[in-house]
């Protein structure tokens, strides 16, 4: 029997928040499409972009493949140093939608590793998502990634 | 602008084929570049006209170190002003982009028309007679440091040089060439990216003109064939080499070079779930899949498939660099070429499949090339010249060029 408790959807979206948290700080970056619908929406742009109403961001995934494609290419085909990230998010807010399905904002945090131990903060914005919630499980639809600075240091080629 | 000192550098004797990696490292060299080089006798890019379409438009730019206002005046034209007021030398404009009817200063109100042309002195006559500037004081003295502009198929270019041949002869008739192939019709901009690097903004140049790499860092690009140095394809300089042009025609593909060796670029089991970021179009008839043309000294533009962007580079330091990239497509595309456009964005930029590599790239040399002053690059791919490479890519002939620009500007002489 299924707890009330975990039929909350703002506990399903925290869970699917914390999830998405741990494919990516963990190197689990292989269960990380998972999270998503297919077909999906998944882009990383800047303040700037959206502020400029530009459609162009850093990168933007369509689909469940293209997601697959990027965790493929960074494990074999892309070169980089490598490097770990630290996620931290904050200020969920979410509002359920007409369709069904829930709206959610959310603030994160990115610190970046490097071998060496350098530590900076990589990227810092806001994940403007729609999230779909059947049962007690949940997906991301639309994750918009809305870096608060223009500017990326060296590459990026972990999702955010 | 300083003297060219002889003692600040000797060219190793081989000429363009050796690069000290001092000239990556050496504040002095640095400082001296942007008397030399990006305050000197060359066309540097400052924007899109596309970019400032109204009147009282402002994009805030750099060149070199100097930071710079592009500008759409009241009556239509382009202008460029160094972006410091001519009183105590506080930026004018802090905002990337803004829309204006003069330049303000916000520490003491010296106001400017987007000529740069001062109209405006707070308390010039002082107060009830008393202060204010001297009589002698005249405001035709004390304009905005203006640079000349000119603009070729809706790219900005300005110099801070009297002396610099027009724009179209800077660039010469290849260059011109193939930038009119890619500019032919109206632009819109569709996004832009900035890109920090930790290496030299040489580096970076280097890299744009330097078709070796491209397949072999780059694995992406043999990975998914498009783009290989037994395509038919080859490289255009002008006549110095300092500008340079790497193109293929992804058509003419052929077996071997990369099917059993050991380069690792060449994946061959590696295949993309969703093929759909690198479908594409085409959209001339010349069978030129890829061209990526580098005008000296701080400007990229290419057509990599349906992709199109400009990058410029801006130095923020001997060791780091900032690259702005503004992607942008054809104001009359049709839903599938926007559609085509948006998902190739993925090739390119600071996380492109065929393009994040150079981010980590100018990093790794910077900090490969530390603690010894003496050591060389060497860049003897293709011989020791600096020409036009039609049908061959496998040389450095348009890096030698762009060292062949530098030097000459610089002064270095082997």
């Amino acid at each position: 029997m299924i707890d009330v408790v975990t039929r909350d959807p703002r506990r399903i979206i925290e869970d699917l928040h914390a999830r998405y948290v741990r494919c990516i700080d963990d190197d689990r970056l292989e269960a990380w499409p998972d999270l998503f619908t297919d077909p999906c929406r998944y882009q990383i742009t800047t303040r700037e972009n959206v502020t400029r109403n530009l459609p162009l961001g850093l990168l933007e995934c369509t689909s469940s493949g293209m997601l697959r494609d990027r965790i493929e290419a960074l494990r074999r085909v892309n070169v980089y140093e490598p490097h770990t990230y630290l996620h931290h998010i904050s200020s969920l807010q979410i509002s359920p939608r007409d369709d069904g399905a829930f709206g959610a904002r959310s603030n994160y945090l990115v610190v970046r590793t490097l071998p060496e131990g350098e530590m900076v903060l990589f990227s810092a914005g806001v994940y403007a998502d729609i999230i779909e919630i059947d049962g007690d499980a949940a997906r991301f639809r639309e994750r918009i990634v809305i870096a608060e600075s223009r500017r990326i240091d060296t590459l990026l080629v972990l999702p955010i | 602008m300083l003297e060219t000192d002889e003692r600040l550098l000797t060219w190793p004797k081989e000429g363009n084929r050796r690069v000290p990696y001092a000239v990556f490292t050496d504040p002095t060299i640095y400082a001296r570049e942007n008397d030399l080089i990006f305050r000197g006798p060359t066309w540097n890019f400052l924007g899109l006209e596309a970019e400032i379409p109204k009147p009282g438009d402002i994009k805030s730019t750099n060149v070199g170190a100097t930071p710079v206002l592009l500008m759409r005046t009241a009556d239509g034209r382009v202008s460029a002003v160094v972006n410091r007021c001519s009183h105590k030398g506080s930026l004018l404009c802090i905002e990337p982009f803004a829309n204006r009817t003069n330049l303000t200063c916000v520490y003491h109100a010296w106001s400017f028309d987007l000529d740069g042309n001062l109209r405006g002195v707070p308390f010039r006559n002082g107060v009830g007679g008393k202060g204010g500037m001297p009589a002698a004081f005249d405001p035709a003295d004390h304009g905005l440091e203006r640079l000349r502009v000119e603009t070729f198929c809706g790219l900005v270019f300005g110099t801070f040089s009297a002396e610099v041949e027009p724009l179209e002869a800077y660039l010469g008739e290849a260059m011109a060439a193939n930038i009119r192939r890619v500019l032919d019709r109206p632009i819109e901009v569709l996004g832009y990216q900035h890109q920090v690097m930790h290496g030299n903004w040489k580096l970076y140049m280097e890299n744009a003109r330097d078709p070796y790499h491209a397949t072999i860092l780059h694995a992406f690009y043999p990975t998914f064939k498009l783009n290989k140095l037994n395509m038919d394809g080859g490289l255009v300089l002008d006549p110095i080499g300092r500008h340079a042009i790497t193109y293929s025609k992804s058509a003419t593909d052929t077996a071997g070079a990369y099917e059993g060796g050991d380069l690792r670029s060449m994946i061959a089991d590696f295949g993309l779930a969703d093929p759909s970021v690198i479908s594409w179009k085409w959209e001339r008839d010349d069978g030129i899949s890829l061209a990526v043309q580098s005008i000296f000294p701080n400007f990229v533009i290419h057509q990599i498939y349906n992709s199109l962007a400009v990058r410029q580079i801006i130095p923020l330091a001997p060791d780091k660099t900032e690259l702005h990239w503004t992607l942008f497509g054809y104001a009359g595309d049709d839903d599938e070429l926007r559609a085509i456009r948006r998902l190739q964005a993925n090739l390119v930029g600071s996380a492109g499949y065929i393009s994040m590599e150079d981010g980590a790239v100018v990093g790794f040399i910077q900090r490969g090339i530390s603690g010894d002053d003496t050591a060389e690059s060497v860049i003897e791919l293709g011989g020791y010249d600096v020409a036009t490479s039609e049908g061959v890519r496998a040389t450095e002939t348009s890096v030698r060029g762009f060292w062949n620009g530098y030097r000459g500007l610089m002064g270095f002489e082997a």
